[in-house]
């Protein structure tokens, strides 16, 4: 019966797969990538990792899907015209080829893996206490192996920063997006007034859970990015203009506390990023505390795209 | 006792699940975007409201069963605020089509 149904998942999202993949119109192709993040989701649950599922459903379908929306918007005009020029057959044909290359050698990979795998999580298992974090994910993400989500961490700022730079000269420095002209007693401001609030609880819970069970800052702090975007689709708020040294202060606040709470380890446990016997939990809980607003500031910019309102008075 | 409680699981559940059925089958079948909306609002309030009622007995905990109702409350806002503008848009693109 489980078989079954782990079946006829797998199956619905390499028909989704494939759909997206064959979706005549960027927006359809969209529609499908978003249904295929939700599906994975589900197969993340069912393999019983609920922190990637969180992650997935997230960032992977939600947050990702909405980037590709706004994309697909921008690109409307230029669509009809992009799909009625085909490449010429060589063209195809290396695309093809390329394109099977690498997915042979992915499916080599997979299936050379030993079995049973080599795993490192008795080792995660028997090292946690000391990290003070009861989830594992946690205690590998930032205790670990916390320099991957240091350099994660750097890498967002770093897109952040590629999104900007698209701002034309003239509105270098200004609001992000348009201002949203919204009718205040709408059901679009209703929502927000209703759901940001409750959102911005759920945010906070599902991020100071996450030391103990599956949630964490990336998950509270996409939830949180989504309720700052919907009270500003509302017109209830504005986009701060890029220039504001306290948002330029957030965004880097968060991978700097990163990096210092990284150098005291150099110097009293002799590695960076290590943590003294002791204050492994309360330096975690520093670190995440940090990069909470980073993270939601740089989602929530990211969506709003380049400047392009003339810069601010 | 835990019988009886099962068997009214199972009885929502079932209930719930034929009302996304009966959502889906309306969403591919009926002819435009308003009557949509409509049969996909079923789904999502009647449905998935009968799921977590018929779930209510099965959790062990107060706080669970509170985070289930909460779920299906926050579900009946998002989805209906989401027809309404879908619903308004496709008014208005059919006003200035006129």
């Amino acid at each position: 019966m489980i078989d079954v149904l782990n079946l006829m998942l797998a199956a619905l999202i390499l028909l989704l797969a494939a759909e997206t993949v064959f979706a005549r119109g960027a927006f359809a192709a969209v529609a499908g990538f978003v249904a295929y993040g939700l599906l994975l989701t589900l197969v993340w649950l069912r393999l019983q990792s609920v922190d990637v599922a969180l992650t997935e459903a997230a960032i992977g379908g939600g947050l990702t899907g909405a980037l590709l929306i706004g994309a697909a918007r921008r690109l409307r005009g230029t669509e009809a015209a992009a799909v009625a020029e085909r490449p010429r057959l060589g063209t195809r044909l290396v695309a093809a080829l390329l394109s099977a290359t690498v997915a042979l050698a992915l499916a080599v990979c997979v299936l050379v893996l030993p079995v049973p795998v080599h795993t490192l999580a008795p080792d995660v298992a028997a090292a946690m206490e000391v990290t003070g974090v009861g989830n594992p994910i946690t205690a590998v993400l930032l205790a670990f192996r916390a320099i991957d989500t240091l350099l994660e961490a750097i890498v967002l700022l770093f897109a952040l920063i590629g999104v900007w730079s698209l701002a034309p000269d003239d509105s270098w420095n200004g609001r992000p997006g348009v201002r949203e002209a919204s009718d205040p007693n709408g059901i679009l401001a209703y929502a927000a007034r209703v759901l940001a609030p409750l959102g911005i609880v759920i945010g906070t819970y599902i991020f100071w859970i996450g030391a103990d069970h599956p949630g964490g800052k990336f998950q509270g702090a996409t939830i949180m990015a989504a309720m700052w975007l919907l009270v500003m689709m509302a017109g209830l708020a504005d986009a701060p203009p890029i220039d504001r040294p306290w948002l330029r202060g957030l965004l880097v606040a968060g991978p700097l506390a990163f990096i210092a709470v990284g150098v005291v380890g150099m110097a009293t446990a002799g590695a960076f990023l290590a943590y003294p016997p002791g204050v492994a939990k309360p330096l975690i809980l520093v670190v995440e505390f940090a990069l909470m607003p980073t993270l939601t500031l740089i989602l929530g910019l990211m969506l709003l795209g380049a400047p392009q309102r003339g810069a601010a008075p | 006792m835990k019988a009886a409680l099962d068997l009214f699981t199972i009885a929502a559940v079932v209930a719930g699940a034929f009302f996304f059925l009966a959502g889906t089958v309306g969403l591919l079948r009926f002819p435009d975007a308003y009557t949509r909306l409509h049969a996909l609002t079923k789904a999502d309030n009647l449905g998935l409201g009968l799921i977590v009622v018929g779930l209510l007995p099965q959790v062990d905990s107060v706080s669970g069963a509170l985070k289930l109702v909460c779920i299906w409350l926050l579900v009946l806002l998002s989805s209906g605020t989401a027809s309404q503008l879908v619903a308004r848009a496709l008014r208005q693109r059919r006003e200035e089509r006129r």
